[in-house]
């Protein structure tokens, strides 16, 4: 047994680490918080540039060839710096669709732009489960001619191509490939908690499209899609704990009060102890999540379910936390504080909530 | 990242399997958890035996009664003696706790005799720290060795001392001088249970058991050669041994959570399954996210330890999460049995007599090797380097330092 990443592993985390904090300071996020930016141009041509959204896409098909390790440590660095860019949509989510459901020719067409980051790529997800006031994915297929409307799309104003689950006249579910470069797409930005990772809601009129692979095998290929963004989303999450246990803990210890530091306060270490003790287990499960990736296809299911479950109530409990340990000064616009905590409500929806994922999970502990 | 054994490991697994189907007791579903006393005489038989077939201690070097194998091999064995009914973390203390302190600090000649002895539970172990004065702020003990020639005269009190009514030896932290700080006072050794001036008087639990002990010294004598580490130097020793019985115990520990998941599986309320219950369904997840991140920590902390590294304050982590959890649970479990949860009658309710049991021992394991708000502390001071808490006797010589309440 070796539960721990390899040491080029770590390499590759220490280097995108040392990037990210040069070129994407929390203050990053905020400017997409105050600019209204689909997201950071700049910043994503530079991590395409170094590679990333390539890690896990076969060298065959214009990638580096290496493993969901390598994209699980920069997820993590990703989440700490809370990097405005479309990489859950595009990398967790397209490339991955596109990996596990498309035909070997669809591959070879449309991996390579989204390995070298020219083209971006969003994916309208059927819902999880269909709340009162509405659906979220009502998009239909005939004959691959898609209508309907898909909400809360990921990074839809930014993407070049849309991935979109939609049913057929048949009432199959299948993923379609649409280019949102067509006027039969109308897209809309939908404000989000998190502007940092903007949603857009896209309408279909008779749009052209083109089904993934056969179209065949939708269930298995849409559970291992969630299962493998769980996974990479987990890292993404433990990122952001870890960065806001380290800012309550610099805060707190530089401010004073009834003479001492906060930080030497019981109440403030104990809040800080819960939040290292939550962040720990969620990133032990995690771990256990990219092996299950990588290598225990049998195990994966349950184990991200596990990692997702326990980095939403980690990420959740550390943000928050981190505003309490700031007093006043958490509360402001001004403060990074509130970049993590709507970074944590975000993630913790987007392909999926917790009852969801709660559910997945126990069902696998029932069944096994 | 790998949780493939090697192929050395999986044919040291499946020699620890086939060992086991031919030696262990399988468990019995239903079956209460028997009292700590009661399964004394059965837990020295088990060593013995594991320790015969050369299982014992298998990270311990083979001349002092271990196999010269790695920590991986304990959690396989630990994995697989898991599926049975065996109890073999009875001696955890004496071996997880007292077994590193000879290890580190006795003479060759000492370990040769001492630690197959221990290994095998031919002789037991116990471990003096807490006293009457000192439990959390344990270096506040003044339990005092005087040196006479080449002896030391002990006297003074320990309490909670779990197991000394069995133990054939003990480790023990005394203070040998009062004149300077209270951490730089002590000095720690190991002594004869069975000689005069040493008494052991059982206390009674709020479980109704007695495996814990107050034990008392009146001059009692130990030969300097008993002496673990230098004069003066015994918090260090300490601190060895408390990080060793973390370590020991995150494997072995208990959370509650396959009892729960069994009993969530087998019942009905109402005529429904309570597994269709949303409400058990969610407390279900979030306890198996506890269970499951416990584990894989547990073997994060193990891979760190078998690339060199020492077992760190990390550890505190599982103590901390496991032993509030299988409190929660056995509450839990004893809520969804309604009306007959409380009924100690095994006839009638098979499947509550372990959460009754756990539900009144669990509060002891949130205080043993340290409680829930010093495992907090140790967290935050050790792991996150926040600020110590102010102390009130920091610089004080040990005999200039108020004391308060002193009966337990
Ligand atoms: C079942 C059991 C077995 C045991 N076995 C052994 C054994 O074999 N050998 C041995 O040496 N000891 C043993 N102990 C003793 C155990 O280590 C102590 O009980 C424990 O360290 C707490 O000390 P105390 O009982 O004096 O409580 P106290 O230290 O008096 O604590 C009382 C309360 O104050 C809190 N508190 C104390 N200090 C702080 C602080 N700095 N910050 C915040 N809160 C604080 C505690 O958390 C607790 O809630 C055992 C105890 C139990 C219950």
């Amino acid at each position: 047994m070796n539960f721990d990443f390899s040491d080029d592993q770590k390499t590759i985390q220490d280097q995108a680490r040392l990037v990210l904090s040069r070129e994407c300071p929390p203050d990053r996020a905020r400017q997409a918080l105050e600019h209204a930016r689909a997201y950071d141009e700049t910043l994503w041509k530079q991590v395409a540039e170094l590679g990333w959204p390539a890690i896990a896409i076969d060298e065959e098909f214009g990638g580096l060839g290496m493993g969901y390790l390598e994209l699980c440590v920069i997820a993590q660095e990703l989440g700490r710096a809370v990097a405005p860019l479309p990489f859950t949509a595009s990398v967790y989510l397209a490339t991955e669709a596109v990996k596990l459901c498309a035909s070997d020719t669809q591959k070879a067409e449309w991996l390579p732009q989204l390995a070298s980051g020219d083209a971006i790529a969003c994916v309208a997800l059927p819902e999880t489960r269909s709340i009162n006031h509405g659906a979220i994915n009502t998009v239909t297929a005939s004959d691959a001619i898609l209508n309907g409307t898909a909400q809360a799309v990921l990074h839809g104003h930014a993407a070049d191509f849309a991935i979109v689950a939609a049913r057929d006249d048949a009432g199959r579910m299948a993923f379609y490939k649409a280019d949102l470069n067509n006027s039969a797409i109308q897209r809309q930005v939908q404000p989000t908690i998190d502007p940092s990772q903007a949603m857009a809601t896209l309408q279909f009129t008779d749009a052209p499209s083109e089904p993934l692979g056969n179209g065949e095998g939708f269930s298995h290929c849409y559970q291992q899609l969630l299962d493998r963004a769980a996974v990479l989303l987990s890292f993404e999450q433990i990122g952001g704990c870890e960065a806001v246990i380290d800012m309550a803990k610099t805060y707190t210890e530089g401010r004073y009060a009834f003479g001492r530091q906060v930080a030497s306060f019981q109440a403030i270490k104990h809040k800080l102890a819960d939040m290292f003790v939550a962040k720990e287990l969620a990133k032990s499960n995690a771990y256990y999540g990219a092996w299950a990736m990588t290598d225990g296809e049998r195990e994966l299911p349950l184990a991200a379910a596990t990692a997702r479950v326990s980095a939403i109530n980690a990420y959740y409990l550390c943000s928050k936390e981190n505003i309490q340990a700031h007093g006043g000064m958490g509360f402001t616009w001004e403060f990074d504080c509130h970049l993590y905590y709507r970074r944590a409500q975000l993630l913790s929806s987007v392909i999926g909530s917790a009852p969801v994922w709660k559910n997945r999970l126990t069902e696998q502990l029932l069944t096994a | 990242m790998d949780f493939k054994d090697t192929p050395e490991q999986a044919a040291f697994r499946a020699e620890v399997r086939q060992w086991l189907t031919a030696n262990a007791r399988p468990k019995q579903s239903g079956a209460g958890r028997p009292s700590q006393a009661e399964r004394y005489d059965d837990a020295k038989r088990w060593y013995k035996k594991v320790a015969d077939a050369g299982f014992a201690c298998l990270d311990w070097p083979k001349e002092y009664g271990g196999a010269g194998l790695s920590q991986i091999h304990k959690v396989i064995w630990s994995q697989e003696v898991a599926n049975y009914a065996e109890p073999d973390g009875y001696f955890v203390i004496g071996i997880g706790n007292c077994g590193p302190a000879i290890m580190h600090f006795a003479s060759e000649q000492q370990k040769q005799h001492l630690l197959p002895r221990m290994a095998s539970a031919e002789d037991v172990w116990c471990q003096m720290f807490s006293e009457p004065s000192a439990g959390s702020d344990v270096a506040g003990l003044r339990t005092s060795a005087v040196k006479q020639g080449d002896k030391w005269v002990v006297n003074g009190q320990k309490i909670w001392t779990s197991g000394a009514q069995h133990s054939d030896y003990g480790v023990i932290l005394c203070r040998t001088d009062t004149e300077v700080s209270k951490y730089r006072g002590m000095t720690m050794f190991y002594i004869d249970m069975r000689q005069p001036g040493v008494d052991v008087k059982p206390i009674k639990q709020m479980d109704g058991d007695a495996h814990f002990n107050e034990v008392f010294f009146n001059d009692a004598e130990i030969p300097d050669s008993q002496r673990l580490g230098e004069i003066g130097g015994g918090w260090g020793a300490a601190l060895l041994v408390l990080m060793n019985e973390r370590l020991a115990i995150s494997g072995v520990q208990p959370d509650g959570f396959p009892e729960l998941l069994q009993l969530v599986k087998t019942l009905q309320i109402d005529g429904e399954p309570v597994s269709d219950n949303p409400s058990v369904r969610e407390h279900l997840a979030d306890w198996y996210c506890q269970h499951a991140g416990i584990k894989a920590s547990t073997n994060r902390m193990l891979t760190a330890v078998a690339k060199g590294g020492m077992p760190g304050a990390e550890a505190a982590l599982g103590k901390l999460v496991g032993a509030v959890m299988n409190q929660d649970i056995a509450n839990y479990a004893l809520q969804l049995l309604g009306e007959s949860g409380p009924v100690m009658n095994p006839d009638f309710a098979p499947q509550q007599a372990h959460f009754q049991k756990t539900a009144l021992f669990s509060p002891g394991i949130r205080l043993a090797g340290g409680t829930d708000e010093v495992m907090r502390n140790i967290i935050a001071e050790q792991v996150l380097g926040m600020p110590q808490e102010p102390r009130a006797d920091k610089g004080m010589a040990f005999k200039d330092i108020p004391s308060g309440n002193q009966s337990a």
